[in-house]
């Protein structure tokens, strides 16, 4: 029943390309205004890779992912990590978007008594695992991915995490694990948008090269534009194909995509925008 | 006084053998060490259900919290010292903060690890431990207690903490024992001064308190392996009825089971009371033994400790 719904669900955007395209592109403009209203309200939080992270949240939660809104816990759905923590409001809108709650809530983002926490918290229907403290998402989607063997289960586990991340340890004892265990059923997401807290990536502490790092560690890596749908859709599309395996899409995105003040600025990885960029913000994103 | 001397980490691997028979809902975790914390007997059973995560302590806690969002009861286990110290940060996000249904239990716990030195020997795992909301902390004071108290946390739904030493330790109890999560076993009672201990200094409790007899001072021995939940009712009442308390613990006694005890007592009870531990250093190598007498860790020192108390009784 459920899995028909999601079928159906498919089905209806895949009519054409163009118009699939078309409906995840509007949401992803949705959950963009979500972001920027959200934080601009907290007064607080992360717009920059929420806004970098979006067009990989949007694909997987409104094509992706077997997953059904009205019963969180459902056995069999697939399961999302959000390694990058603090690119929850991003997270947040699509679980409301989804109608795990009520859009309206999203407006308590991190204010006191609120289920929607600066980072994920167990609170929220929707959400498998606290996250924020950066390098552990891999880590539990390792784990995930060995009680679906044990079950006999065949749901599958992404993982989103940021680029910065990748200097954590833990993620690359996890990439082991993962390979080691053939863990096919695991892809892990990278927005790699190129910026961390104290600049680029490649001056703070450089990760690359990056696909060579995950194929050395027995993973199947692509690239491509993380905020082109079709291109996302189809690298993990084809990696269902590939067994006994973990999956790396590695997704070039740009650090605050949609806002043009935002876009490429370190200044915007953690800080709100004030009421006159916001008020910019929110007329680009096509909202009032 | 005692006869019988068994590894309580033995206990630990054979229990777990034996409730993986009853429950398939048991998944074991071990970071390269499953023949010294004994996990190796859950995993000669149960090959699939045992995952080896090789020197990646962090990565072992993730894994497991992932397990236990699967509806899995996990096991995870190493040395206290890179369970604990290394993976801090993840047993407190990934495990205690979502509350999921983990087991971290260690062994090599405390100096008896002997010649390996400070770097092996954690005597501040049950203070971290213990003040992270969620957590619960026990510590079995022998081979029968082990087995008991592991059947107890692999029924009780939630995070706990275990730790164990490496060494033997004379068995206490008989098979008639039962644990209780948040309940303090008294082993002998008295009047005059109460013990309260953990771990290896248990048997040194019941000998520090034979001692006393022979001195004329009747003391209670108290068990207090559940740290966390602490049995305050026990503590409270062992403080009106005998008026001093001595704690004595494998730990630093900055933050450990001494310093919960006292944190009880001053709110709400206070009674004159000292703690026997290890003071505020690194250990070293040597011999355990000799090194539980170099740092205060025997009768003696409990004997002595308890007329300090009892000079400052009211």
């Amino acid at each position: 029943m459920i899995l028909k719904q999601m079928i159906t669900m498919k089905e209806n955007f895949v009519k054409s390309r163009e118009e699939r395209t078309k409906k995840l592109e509007e949401m992803a403009l949705k959950i963009r205004r979500h972001i920027i209203r959200d934080i601009y309200e907290a007064g607080s939080g992360h717009p920059g890779g929420s806004l970098s992270a979006t067009d990989i949240i949007t694909a997987l939660y409104f094509y992706i992912m077997k997953h059904d809104p009205k019963n969180p816990k459902w056995k069999n759905r697939d399961r999302f990590v959000l390694s990058k923590g603090h690119s929850c409001p991003a997270l947040y809108a699509a679980l409301a978007e989804s109608g795990y709650f009520d859009v309206k809530e999203l407006l308590t983002l991190r204010k006191l008594g609120s289920r929607l926490q600066g980072h994920p918290s167990m609170k929220i229907p929707g959400i498998d695992i606290c996250t924020g403290s950066l390098g552990q998402g891999l880590s539990v989607a390792v784990g995930m991915a060995l009680g679906a063997r044990l079950d006999r289960k065949l749901y599958r586990i992404f993982v989103l995490l940021g680029d910065g991340e990748l200097q954590c340890g833990e993620v690359w004892e996890a990439a082991m694990a993962a390979a080691h265990y053939k863990l096919g059923r695991i892809t892990a997401i990278i927005d790699r948008n190129r910026l961390q807290i104290d600049g680029n990536t490649e001056k703070v502490m450089s990760i690359e090269p990056l696909s060579f790092k995950f194929k050395a560690f027995g993973w199947h890596v692509t690239e491509v534009n993380g905020h082109n749908f079709n291109e996302i859709i189809g690298a993990i599309e084809k990696g269902v194909k590939i067994k006994g395996k973990p999956k790396v899409i590695i997704a070039h995105t740009t650090k605050g995509k949609g806002v043009s003040f935002m876009e490429g600025s370190v200044a915007f990885h953690g800080k709100p925008p004030n009421d006159e960029q916001f008020k910019i913000a929110m007329k680009e994103l096509g909202g009032d | 006084m005692f006869k019988d001397y068994k590894y309580p980490r033995e206990a630990y691997g054979k229990t777990l053998r034996e409730i993986g028979r009853e429950r398939k809902d048991i998944v074991v975790l071990d970071a390269d060490l499953s023949s010294s914390t004994k996990t190796k007997f859950f995993a000669d059973e149960f090959p699939d259900r045992f995952f080896n995560l090789g020197v990646a302590e962090q990565n072992m806690i993730g894994v497991a919290a992932g397990l236990a969002t699967t509806g899995k009861t996990v096991f995870a286990s190493s040395f206290a010292m890179f369970v604990v110290g290394r993976g801090y940060d993840q047993i407190r996000q990934s495990i205690a903060y979502p509350k999921l249904n983990v087991k971290i239990v260690t062994t090599h716990a405390g100096i008896t690890v002997g010649g390996d030195g400070a770097s092996h020997q954690i005597i501040e795992d049950i203070a971290l431990m213990r003040v992270l909301p969620n957590m619960n902390v026990f510590v079995p004071a022998d081979y029968v207690e082990t087995e008991k108290m592991i059947r107890a946390i692999a029924d009780h739904k939630g995070p706990v903490y275990a730790r164990m030493g490496r060494s033997k330790v004379p068995t206490i109890y008989d098979d008639s024992f039962e644990f209780h999560l948040g309940r303090a076993s008294i082993l002998r009672e008295g009047n005059d001064i109460s013990i309260i201990a953990i771990g290896i200094m248990v048997s040194k409790a019941l000998e520090a308190a034979e001692e006393l007899k022979k001195k004329g001072i009747s003391a209670r021995v108290i068990n207090m392996s559940t740290v966390k939940p602490l049995d305050e009712e026990t503590i409270i009442k062992a403080a009106r009825e005998t008026g001093g308390i001595v704690t004595a613990e494998e730990h630093n006694i900055t933050m450990g089971m001494g310093s919960a005890v006292a944190s009880v007592l001053s709110e709400k009870y206070p009674v004159s009371m000292f703690r026997c531990g290890i003071p505020d250093v690194f250990g070293e190598s040597g011999d355990y033994k000799e090194l539980m007498e170099k740092y205060g860790l025997t009768a003696d020192n409990i004997v002595k400790t308890s007329f300090n108390v009892l000079k400052r009784k009211r």
